[in-house]
């Protein structure tokens, strides 16, 4: 007997007592929480946002269109990064065409060479209000997981408020499952030592969210 | 050994391990000062949100749910992660799933992993078996750095060097970092941030050239095939995503039916667990992506765990305990916890859960199992916190009579009857147990509120064991409400804090 047979053979003879006509998965499991806690605006939603990601740790900065592009060579200039890591298919125009080093992100990219790289620049696919969470799916403006962890510091640019939801439950609604999904709540941190919040173990210690429009 | 391997298998029942525990000051401050400040802020999390007894619900009736049709979940689960270009083993039991993991590995060529901290590699000694077979593994988490460093036991699900203060962690470093890779930094003092960036440096070396990992997950999709990490640091996103090779153990009791219920769970987890919004981290793949775009592991196998959970599943009093999403709340509220600290429960699922877990997957025979369910003084804040509502006080008095009485039971698969605990153990194991509690004010105030309110239920003489003991003595009637809480009412609302500790 395989060890597959084996344990799902335990399973049911475990379960001998549960009644084969049982209520179905969707009775069973009554949904009377909240989809969204409280009722708010567009503009109170976006608001929130900002406050949880900065309650969090993470630096929030909002820009016009027209001046994204300028912000960004700011926030790399004082962070006095050489050479800046983008993915694929960012939107150009938030790229100037000087300064920085802009590396892009190839398969054959080591993480060594990663690591040598100070900054990345990604949009995102969707940012929760609530928990002040930015989820990347790895679609071209946001790359592959790697970009987003080995580099210290990470600029995120999230549309409002197309890109912007309340809650987990509207969040999960928009995500594609078959995606590699990596949802960021503030830069890394660990609270191991005596429950001490520090920034920054293993991935990025800075997380700066550009909230654009 | 015979039976089910949970981790730490030689020990003293727990009110020997815990004497030890008690009479340490540093454990007891380092562990006092953790849950205590955990405890406050993780109530004001759950106050957040307004539907948190509704969110508590639902993550019961999905757990229940899904425990109940075990068997069709696992079967589609396999299916999902199959189609999604996953390779799934199951393993019976902790030398099964030792054995196939060291298999993947060697097939590899590799002989070093990256880990992320998981539960169930601990509970089947994995870190052990590789190394027998020549392969060393990196923990990743900086808590689970520290303990396997410092050569030591974790002693929290969540926090496990909980026990160690930033003084032994920094003489840690600064003795063992260089015998595993890059030593400590020149002057390493012991302030956090200095620690973690200590720890920052040691393990990039490893991530950075790793290329196979071991995970566990918290959550597995049976719709989809989704396997979901919570974490914190970013060396979960790192061994899940740099190294080429993946390989996820996991308990078969995690999986959920649907996609959509993660928005349970995503929002109760982190509240209960670090007393978040939400945890810095949370990764979610599905099989693995096609060479075109490619991102994170070619490969990955998933191998489900059975190892006792089948045993527990058969237990339609205990299995609830399976519903248990690891988020450590109940550890942090439980006055003999706070008191014993993690060791010793002498398995790796410490605290209220551990007391109601590990008897269930190893079997009651050893005496460390057999005195687990005494481990408490059914005191009820461990089944107010739990996020999936599990009774933990209604199991622990269920193993007890199991200890006490004995009765069928299921072991590896297999239906049998167990005796009473032989002799007078199971007295013996309850009358240390309370002797240790009477010389613990908090504990056995809390024990007594819960007595009160269950005293309709409480025999006049002993079942089992006992009842030689009892038959020449009455056992004393149990007040109708403890003396303190009496005190503390008819003195009014004003003064109340004076008997909190
Ligand atoms: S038993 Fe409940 S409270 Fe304890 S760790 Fe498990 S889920 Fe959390």
């Amino acid at each position: 007997m395989s060890s597959r047979e084996r344990v799902l053979g335990r399973v049911r003879r475990a379960l001998a007592d549960v009644v084969p006509d049982e209520r179905p998965y969707e009775e069973a499991v009554g949904r009377d929480y909240l989809r969204v806690h409280g009722r708010r605006s567009t503009e109170e939603t976006v608001e929130l946002l900002a406050e949880n990601l900065a309650d969090y740790r993470a630096i929030v900065h909002r820009a016009a269109a027209e001046d994204v592009r300028m912000l960004i060579m700011r926030l790399l200039a004082r962070r006095g990064s050489q050479e800046m890591l983008v993915p694929p298919g960012l939107p150009p125009d938030w790229l100037a065409a000087a300064d920085p080093v802009w590396i892009h992100d190839r398969a054959a990219g080591t993480p060594q060479r990663l690591d040598r790289v100070g900054s990345v620049v990604t949009g995102c696919a969707v940012a929760i209000a609530e928990t002040g969470t930015i989820v990347l799916d790895g679609s071209p403006d946001q790359g592959r997981r790697r970009i987003t962890l080995i580099p210290d510091h990470h600029i995120c640019v999230v549309r409002v408020p197309d890109q912007v939801v309340s809650s987990v439950p509207e969040a999960l609604e928009r995500l594609d499952p078959a995606r590699p999904l990596t949802w960021i709540s503030g830069p890394s941190a660990t609270s191991d030592i005596e429950l001490d919040r520090v920034e920054g173990v293993h991935g990025p210690r800075t997380l700066e969210v550009i909230l654009l429009g | 050994m015979s039976g089910t391997f949970v981790g730490m298998p030689v020990h003293p029942a727990f009110p020997e391990a815990a004497r030890e525990a008690v009479h340490d000051p540093t454990l007891r401050g380092n562990l006092r000062h953790a849950t205590h400040t955990i405890r406050a802020k993780r109530a004001k999390a759950v106050a957040e949100v307004s539907d948190w007894a509704e969110l508590r619900e639902a993550g019961r009736r999905i757990k229940d749910h899904t425990l109940r049709h075990l068997d069709r979940y696992l079967e589609q689960l396999e299916e999902s992660v199959t189609r999604a270009g996953g390779t799934v083993h199951w393993a019976a039991d902790a030398a099964e799933a030792n054995r196939i993991v060291t298999g993947l590995v060697k097939a590899t060529g590799e002989s070093e992993v990256v880990k992320v901290k998981s539960m169930a590699t601990q509970e089947i000694g994995l870190n052990e078996a590789l190394e027998a077979a020549g392969i060393r593994a990196y923990e990743t988490d900086l808590a689970e750095l520290i303990v396997q460093l410092g050569k030591d036991r974790p002693s929290h699900i969540l926090v496990p060097a909980i026990h160690r203060n930033r003084g032994e962690i920094r003489d840690i470093f600064r003795a063992e970092m260089g015998a595993w890779g890059r030593p400590a930094p020149e002057g390493l003092t012991d302030t956090p941030a200095e620690l973690a960036e200590a720890a920052r440096l040691h393990l990039r070396e490893k991530f950075l050239r790793a290329k196979v990992g071991v995970s566990g997950a918290n959550f597995m999709v049976a719709e989809t095939g989704t396997l979901v990490v919570v974490e914190s640091e970013g060396n979960g996103r790192m061994c899940l995503t740099l190294p080429e090779t993946l390989i996820s153990v996991v308990g078969i009791e995690k999986v959920v039916p649907t996609w959509r219920d993660l928005e349970v769970f995503l929002q109760t987890l982190p509240r209960s667990s670090t007393a978040e919004r939400m945890n810095p981290y949370t990764s979610m793949w599905t099989g693995t992506t096609d060479s075109e775009t490619a991102d994170g592991p070619r490969a990955f196998h998933l191998v489900l765990l059975d190892n006792g959970r089948t045993d527990a599943l058969a237990d339609q009093v205990g299995r609830q305990a399976l519903r248990c999403i690891r988020c450590s709340a109940c550890l942090n509220v439980c006055p003999v916890y706070e008191r014993a600290g993690g060791h010793a429960y002498g398995s790796v699922y410490p605290g209220p859960i551990g007391a109601i877990l590990s008897p269930q997957l190893r079997g009651t025979a050893s005496e460390i199992d057999a005195s687990l369910p005494y481990a408490s003084s059914l005191c009820g804040a461990c089944y107010d916190v739990c996020p999936v509502a599990i009774d933990i006080p209604e199991v622990l008095v269920h193993l007890r009579e199991r200890v006490a009485e004995g009765g069928p039971a299921v072991r590896a698969g297999n239906r049998v009857l167990l005796k009473p605990a032989k002799g007078h153990a199971a007295e013996r194991a309850a009358m240390r147990a309370a002797r240790w509690a009477l010389a613990r004010p908090g504990a056995l105030r809390t024990g007594q509120r819960f007595a009160s309110r269950t005293r309709r239920l409480h025999p006049r003489t002993l079942p089992g064991p006992g009842r030689a003991w009892s038959g020449t003595r009455d056992l004393p009637p149990v007040p109708a409400e403890p003396f303190r809480d009496w005190w503390q009412r008819t003195r009014g609302a004003g003064d109340d804090k004076g008997g909190a500790k």
